[in-house]
Protein backbone atom coordinates (compact mmCIF):
# COMPACT_ATOMS: atom_id res chain seq x y z
CA UNK A 1 0.00 0.00 0.00
CA UNK A 2 1.22 3.22 -0.79
CA UNK A 3 0.84 6.11 0.67
CA UNK A 4 -0.04 10.24 -0.93
CA UNK A 5 1.30 12.71 1.70
CA UNK A 6 1.07 17.04 0.52
CA UNK A 7 3.35 18.92 2.24
CA UNK A 8 2.00 21.99 2.75
CA UNK A 9 1.95 25.43 5.09
CA UNK A 10 0.01 28.29 3.66
CA UNK A 11 2.56 30.90 4.18
CA UNK A 12 5.79 30.58 2.45
CA UNK A 13 9.26 30.58 3.86
CA UNK A 14 8.65 27.96 6.80
CA UNK A 15 10.22 25.44 5.48
CA UNK A 16 8.12 23.08 3.35
CA UNK A 17 10.89 22.06 0.39
CA UNK A 18 13.16 21.21 3.52
CA UNK A 19 11.27 19.18 4.97
CA UNK A 20 10.39 17.40 1.94
CA UNK A 21 13.81 17.05 0.61
CA UNK A 22 14.23 15.64 4.43
CA UNK A 23 11.70 13.52 4.57
CA UNK A 24 12.26 12.10 1.15
CA UNK A 25 16.00 11.02 1.89
CA UNK A 26 14.98 9.87 5.48
CA UNK A 27 11.77 7.52 4.49
CA UNK A 28 14.86 6.21 1.58
CA UNK A 29 17.49 5.57 4.35
CA UNK A 30 14.78 3.03 5.75
CA UNK A 31 14.63 0.68 2.07
CA UNK A 32 11.24 2.39 1.18
CA UNK A 33 10.66 3.44 -2.32
CA UNK A 34 9.79 6.87 -2.37
CA UNK A 35 9.18 9.56 -4.79
CA UNK A 36 9.76 13.69 -4.32
CA UNK A 37 7.01 15.53 -6.22
CA UNK A 38 7.38 19.38 -6.70
CA UNK A 39 4.49 20.84 -7.26
CA UNK A 40 5.22 24.37 -7.17
CA UNK A 41 5.01 24.90 -11.14
CA UNK A 42 7.36 28.27 -11.89
CA UNK A 43 9.21 28.71 -8.81
CA UNK A 44 10.84 24.84 -8.67
CA UNK A 45 13.04 24.89 -5.58
CA UNK A 46 12.96 21.31 -4.44
CA UNK A 47 16.02 19.92 -7.09
CA UNK A 48 18.53 22.49 -5.61
CA UNK A 49 17.66 21.82 -1.86
CA UNK A 50 17.99 18.30 -3.15
CA UNK A 51 21.58 18.94 -4.91
CA UNK A 52 19.94 17.71 -8.36
CA UNK A 53 19.21 20.29 -10.29
CA UNK A 54 21.94 19.64 -12.97
CA UNK A 55 20.16 16.13 -13.95
CA UNK A 56 16.87 17.66 -14.99
CA UNK A 57 15.75 16.63 -18.26
CA UNK A 58 12.22 16.25 -18.41
CA UNK A 59 9.50 17.53 -15.74
CA UNK A 60 6.21 17.15 -14.60
CA UNK A 61 4.33 18.96 -17.19
CA UNK A 62 6.31 16.53 -19.77
CA UNK A 63 4.86 13.68 -18.32
CA UNK A 64 1.42 15.13 -18.40
CA UNK A 65 1.58 16.18 -21.52
CA UNK A 66 2.66 13.40 -22.55
CA UNK A 67 5.85 14.91 -24.26
CA UNK A 68 8.02 11.65 -22.25
CA UNK A 69 7.13 8.41 -20.22
CA UNK A 70 6.85 9.08 -16.32
CA UNK A 71 10.09 6.56 -15.99
CA UNK A 72 12.05 9.22 -18.25
CA UNK A 73 11.36 12.24 -16.00
CA UNK A 74 12.12 10.68 -12.92
CA UNK A 75 15.36 11.17 -11.30
CA UNK A 76 17.09 9.09 -9.06
CA UNK A 77 19.31 10.16 -6.54
CA UNK A 78 22.65 8.53 -6.77
CA UNK A 79 23.16 8.97 -2.60
CA UNK A 80 19.81 7.17 -1.90
CA UNK A 81 18.98 3.85 -4.02
CA UNK A 82 15.26 4.57 -3.84
CA UNK A 83 15.05 7.99 -3.78
CA UNK A 84 13.66 9.74 -6.82
CA UNK A 85 12.49 13.27 -7.93
CA UNK A 86 9.96 14.33 -9.90
CA UNK A 87 10.50 17.77 -10.80
CA UNK A 88 8.24 20.52 -11.51
CA UNK A 89 8.34 23.11 -14.83
CA UNK A 90 10.05 26.14 -14.42
CA UNK A 91 8.77 27.47 -17.56
CA UNK A 92 4.80 27.14 -17.13
CA UNK A 93 2.85 28.14 -14.73
CA UNK A 94 0.81 27.16 -12.11
CA UNK A 95 -2.37 26.93 -14.45
CA UNK A 96 -0.45 24.64 -16.70
CA UNK A 97 -2.00 21.42 -14.62
CA UNK A 98 -5.58 20.29 -13.20
CA UNK A 99 -6.43 18.81 -10.33
CA UNK A 100 -7.81 15.96 -12.28
CA UNK A 101 -4.64 15.63 -14.05
CA UNK A 102 -2.56 15.19 -10.71
CA UNK A 103 -4.65 12.76 -9.44
CA UNK A 104 -3.95 10.64 -12.17
CA UNK A 105 -0.25 11.26 -11.71
CA UNK A 106 -0.70 10.18 -8.02
CA UNK A 107 -2.05 6.72 -9.43
CA UNK A 108 0.70 6.10 -12.04
CA UNK A 109 3.00 6.42 -8.99
CA UNK A 110 1.21 4.46 -6.76
CA UNK A 111 1.98 1.33 -8.71
CA UNK A 112 6.17 2.42 -8.71
CA UNK A 113 6.70 3.75 -4.73
CA UNK A 114 5.60 3.01 -1.19
CA UNK A 115 5.93 6.82 -0.28
CA UNK A 116 4.80 9.60 -2.72
CA UNK A 117 5.81 12.96 -0.83
CA UNK A 118 4.26 16.30 -2.71
CA UNK A 119 5.80 19.62 -2.09
CA UNK A 120 3.24 21.97 -2.17
CA UNK A 121 3.51 25.92 -3.38
CA UNK A 122 2.69 28.58 -0.77
CA UNK A 123 -0.51 30.21 -0.55
CA UNK A 124 -4.31 28.83 -1.66
CA UNK A 125 -4.82 29.18 -5.16
CA UNK A 126 -4.51 26.86 -8.16
CA UNK A 127 -1.16 25.54 -7.20
CA UNK A 128 -2.56 24.51 -3.69
CA UNK A 129 -5.48 23.09 -5.44
CA UNK A 130 -3.48 20.88 -7.63
CA UNK A 131 -0.86 19.78 -4.87
CA UNK A 132 -3.62 18.68 -2.55
CA UNK A 133 -5.73 16.59 -5.57
CA UNK A 134 -3.91 13.22 -5.21
CA UNK A 135 -3.04 13.32 -1.76
CA UNK A 136 -4.64 10.66 1.13
CA UNK A 137 -2.87 12.31 3.76
CA UNK A 138 -1.58 16.39 4.67
CA UNK A 139 1.64 17.32 7.19
CA UNK A 140 1.33 21.10 7.62
CA UNK A 141 4.72 22.61 8.61
CA UNK A 142 4.65 25.45 10.42
CA UNK A 143 6.62 28.00 12.78
CA UNK A 144 5.97 29.11 16.34
CA UNK A 145 4.90 32.85 14.76
CA UNK A 146 1.30 34.80 14.62
CA UNK A 147 1.23 34.73 11.00
CA UNK A 148 2.74 31.27 9.87
CA UNK A 149 0.24 29.89 12.61
CA UNK A 150 -2.25 31.43 11.21
CA UNK A 151 -2.12 30.64 7.51
CA UNK A 152 -1.74 26.60 9.02
CA UNK A 153 -5.59 27.27 10.32
CA UNK A 154 -6.48 28.64 7.18
CA UNK A 155 -5.08 25.45 5.39
CA UNK A 156 -6.25 22.82 7.91
CA UNK A 157 -9.95 23.87 7.08
CA UNK A 158 -9.33 23.87 3.08
CA UNK A 159 -8.00 20.80 3.87
CA UNK A 160 -10.73 19.17 5.44
CA UNK A 161 -13.41 21.19 3.00
CA UNK A 162 -11.50 18.96 0.45
CA UNK A 163 -11.83 16.04 2.71
CA UNK A 164 -7.95 15.18 3.10
CA UNK A 165 -8.54 14.21 6.30
CA UNK A 166 -6.84 14.39 9.91
CA UNK A 167 -3.45 16.44 8.76
CA UNK A 168 -0.49 16.26 11.03
CA UNK A 169 1.48 18.84 12.35
CA UNK A 170 5.45 19.47 12.22
CA UNK A 171 6.37 22.56 14.15
CA UNK A 172 9.67 23.80 12.40
CA UNK A 173 12.53 26.58 13.70
CA UNK A 174 11.37 25.98 17.09
CA UNK A 175 14.08 27.59 19.76
CA UNK A 176 14.26 26.11 23.09
CA UNK A 177 15.83 28.80 24.76
CA UNK A 178 13.43 31.47 23.49
CA UNK A 179 10.58 29.10 24.41
CA UNK A 180 11.56 28.79 28.30
CA UNK A 181 12.18 32.32 28.48
CA UNK A 182 8.80 32.77 27.12
CA UNK A 183 9.72 34.79 24.41
CA UNK A 184 8.62 32.32 21.95
CA UNK A 185 5.43 30.10 21.75
CA UNK A 186 5.40 26.02 23.04
CA UNK A 187 4.82 23.41 20.92
CA UNK A 188 1.43 23.19 23.50
CA UNK A 189 0.63 26.42 22.83
CA UNK A 190 0.33 25.64 18.83
CA UNK A 191 -1.64 22.28 19.36
CA UNK A 192 -3.85 23.74 21.68
CA UNK A 193 -4.95 26.34 19.21
CA UNK A 194 -4.88 24.71 15.81
CA UNK A 195 -6.38 20.98 17.51
CA UNK A 196 -4.15 18.82 15.36
CA UNK A 197 -1.99 15.69 16.24
CA UNK A 198 1.71 16.05 15.69
CA UNK A 199 4.20 14.38 13.66
CA UNK A 200 7.25 16.18 14.90
CA UNK A 201 9.00 18.92 16.46
CA UNK A 202 12.42 20.56 14.41
CA UNK A 203 14.60 22.71 16.41
CA UNK A 204 16.01 25.83 14.39
CA UNK A 205 19.92 24.31 13.43
CA UNK A 206 22.55 26.31 11.36
CA UNK A 207 23.05 22.90 9.97
CA UNK A 208 19.94 23.07 7.70
CA UNK A 209 21.37 26.17 6.65
CA UNK A 210 24.68 24.38 5.95
CA UNK A 211 23.24 21.50 4.11
CA UNK A 212 21.07 23.42 2.23
CA UNK A 213 24.08 25.09 1.04
CA UNK A 214 25.21 22.36 -0.14
CA UNK A 215 22.36 20.38 -1.59
CA UNK A 216 22.84 17.34 0.72
CA UNK A 217 19.42 16.89 3.18
CA UNK A 218 20.53 16.82 6.85
CA UNK A 219 19.02 13.95 8.16
CA UNK A 220 21.96 12.12 6.67
CA UNK A 221 24.00 13.88 8.72
CA UNK A 222 24.62 11.84 12.06
CA UNK A 223 25.68 15.07 14.04
CA UNK A 224 22.84 17.18 12.64
CA UNK A 225 20.21 18.19 15.38
CA UNK A 226 17.68 18.90 12.84
CA UNK A 227 18.61 15.81 10.91
CA UNK A 228 17.92 14.15 14.10
CA UNK A 229 14.35 15.51 14.01
CA UNK A 230 13.81 14.63 10.60
CA UNK A 231 15.14 11.22 11.27
CA UNK A 232 11.94 10.52 13.79
CA UNK A 233 9.84 12.17 12.12
CA UNK A 234 10.89 9.48 9.01
CA UNK A 235 9.97 6.31 11.66
CA UNK A 236 7.18 7.67 13.06
CA UNK A 237 5.59 7.97 9.29
CA UNK A 238 7.03 4.15 8.93
CA UNK A 239 4.74 3.34 11.77
CA UNK A 240 6.82 3.76 14.84
CA UNK A 241 6.31 5.28 18.16
CA UNK A 242 9.27 6.99 18.72
CA UNK A 243 8.94 10.17 21.75
CA UNK A 244 9.28 13.98 20.99
CA UNK A 245 12.99 14.60 21.03
CA UNK A 246 14.75 16.64 24.36
CA UNK A 247 15.01 19.90 22.69
CA UNK A 248 17.25 20.67 25.55
CA UNK A 249 21.05 22.34 23.75
CA UNK A 250 22.74 23.86 26.97
CA UNK A 251 24.43 20.41 28.14
CA UNK A 252 26.59 22.95 30.01
CA UNK A 253 27.83 22.53 33.69
CA UNK A 254 25.33 24.89 35.41
CA UNK A 255 22.29 23.53 33.73
CA UNK A 256 23.65 19.75 34.79
CA UNK A 257 23.94 21.35 38.72
CA UNK A 258 20.27 22.66 38.05
CA UNK A 259 18.98 19.07 36.85
CA UNK A 260 20.67 17.55 39.84
CA UNK A 261 18.30 19.56 42.10
CA UNK A 262 14.90 18.68 40.29
CA UNK A 263 15.00 22.06 37.67
CA UNK A 264 14.30 22.01 34.12
CA UNK B 1 21.14 41.95 31.25
CA UNK B 2 17.57 40.85 29.30
CA UNK B 3 17.14 38.67 32.07
CA UNK B 4 17.26 41.57 34.47
CA UNK B 5 15.48 43.26 32.43
CA UNK B 6 12.49 40.54 32.35
CA UNK B 7 12.58 40.33 36.09
CA UNK B 8 11.71 44.16 36.59
CA UNK B 9 9.62 44.72 34.09
CA UNK B 10 5.69 43.69 34.12
CA UNK B 11 5.21 43.16 30.88
CA UNK B 12 4.09 39.71 29.74
CA UNK B 13 6.31 37.77 27.82
CA UNK B 14 6.35 37.81 23.92
CA UNK B 15 5.63 34.06 23.31
CA UNK B 16 1.92 34.94 25.40
CA UNK B 17 1.51 38.15 23.70
CA UNK B 18 1.88 36.48 20.83
CA UNK B 19 -0.31 33.79 21.43
CA UNK B 20 -3.35 36.13 22.95
CA UNK B 21 -2.95 38.27 19.47
CA UNK B 22 -3.12 34.88 17.41
CA UNK B 23 -6.11 33.43 19.70
CA UNK B 24 -7.85 36.85 18.71
CA UNK B 25 -6.98 36.74 14.98
CA UNK B 26 -8.41 33.23 14.60
CA UNK B 27 -11.57 34.25 16.20
CA UNK B 28 -12.42 36.61 13.28
CA UNK B 29 -10.59 34.58 10.02
CA UNK B 30 -13.02 31.07 11.33
CA UNK B 31 -16.26 33.36 12.03
CA UNK B 32 -15.26 34.83 8.27
CA UNK B 33 -14.75 31.56 6.75
CA UNK B 34 -17.88 29.99 7.15
CA UNK B 35 -20.62 33.32 5.88
CA UNK B 36 -22.59 30.53 4.14
CA UNK B 37 -22.86 28.74 7.93
CA UNK B 38 -23.90 31.58 9.17
CA UNK B 39 -26.42 32.41 6.68
CA UNK B 40 -27.86 28.75 6.96
CA UNK B 41 -28.04 28.92 10.83
CA UNK B 42 -29.28 32.21 10.51
CA UNK B 43 -32.38 31.00 8.38
CA UNK B 44 -32.99 28.12 10.92
CA UNK B 45 -33.18 30.54 13.72
CA UNK B 46 -35.57 32.32 12.57
CA UNK B 47 -37.92 29.80 11.14
CA UNK B 48 -37.64 27.85 14.91
CA UNK B 49 -38.27 31.47 16.37
CA UNK B 50 -41.15 32.41 13.89
CA UNK B 51 -43.25 29.23 15.32
CA UNK B 52 -43.32 30.87 18.62
CA UNK B 53 -43.51 34.54 17.85
CA UNK B 54 -44.02 37.02 15.10
CA UNK B 55 -40.80 38.38 13.52
CA UNK B 56 -40.22 41.39 12.09
CA UNK B 57 -38.75 40.74 9.09
CA UNK B 58 -38.82 44.01 7.23
CA UNK B 59 -36.70 45.11 10.39
CA UNK B 60 -33.88 42.94 9.39
CA UNK B 61 -32.23 40.62 11.48
CA UNK B 62 -28.37 40.58 12.41
CA UNK B 63 -26.42 37.21 13.68
CA UNK B 64 -22.09 37.65 13.59
CA UNK B 65 -19.89 35.98 15.70
CA UNK B 66 -17.94 38.52 18.07
CA UNK B 67 -15.88 37.89 21.20
CA UNK B 68 -16.40 38.48 24.68
CA UNK B 69 -13.97 37.67 28.04
CA UNK B 70 -15.27 35.06 30.31
CA UNK B 71 -15.12 35.18 34.05
CA UNK B 72 -11.04 34.31 33.67
CA UNK B 73 -10.32 36.97 31.05
CA UNK B 74 -10.21 34.66 28.53
CA UNK B 75 -11.42 35.45 25.42
CA UNK B 76 -14.01 33.46 23.95
CA UNK B 77 -16.18 33.80 21.05
CA UNK B 78 -20.23 34.54 21.04
CA UNK B 79 -23.04 34.43 19.14
CA UNK B 80 -24.48 37.45 18.96
CA UNK B 81 -28.15 38.02 17.40
CA UNK B 82 -30.47 40.93 17.20
CA UNK B 83 -34.17 39.66 15.66
CA UNK B 84 -36.96 42.37 16.04
CA UNK B 85 -40.52 41.00 17.39
CA UNK B 86 -43.39 42.51 16.48
CA UNK B 87 -45.63 40.30 18.51
CA UNK B 88 -44.75 37.91 21.27
CA UNK B 89 -47.53 36.15 20.66
CA UNK B 90 -48.32 34.36 17.25
CA UNK B 91 -51.47 34.66 15.88
CA UNK B 92 -53.20 31.96 14.85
Amino acid sequence: MSEVYVITSGKGGVGKTTTTANLGAGIALLDKKVVLVDADIGLRNLDVVMGLENRIVFDMIDVIEGNCRLKQALIKDKRYPTLHLLPAAQTKDKDAVTPEQMVKLCEQLREEFDYILIDCPAGIEQGFKNAIAGADKAIVVTTPEVSAVRDADRIIGLLEAAEVRSPLLILNRIRINMVKRGDMMALEDVTEILAIDVLGVVPDDESIVISTNRGEPCVADKDSFAGQAFRDICRRMNGETVPLMDLETDKGFMSKIKKLFGGS
Amino acid sequence: MEFLKNIFSRKPSSGSVAKDRLKLVLIHDRANCNTDLLEMMKNDIMQVIAKYMDIDEAAGMDINISQTTDDDNKTVPVLYANIPIKNMRKKT
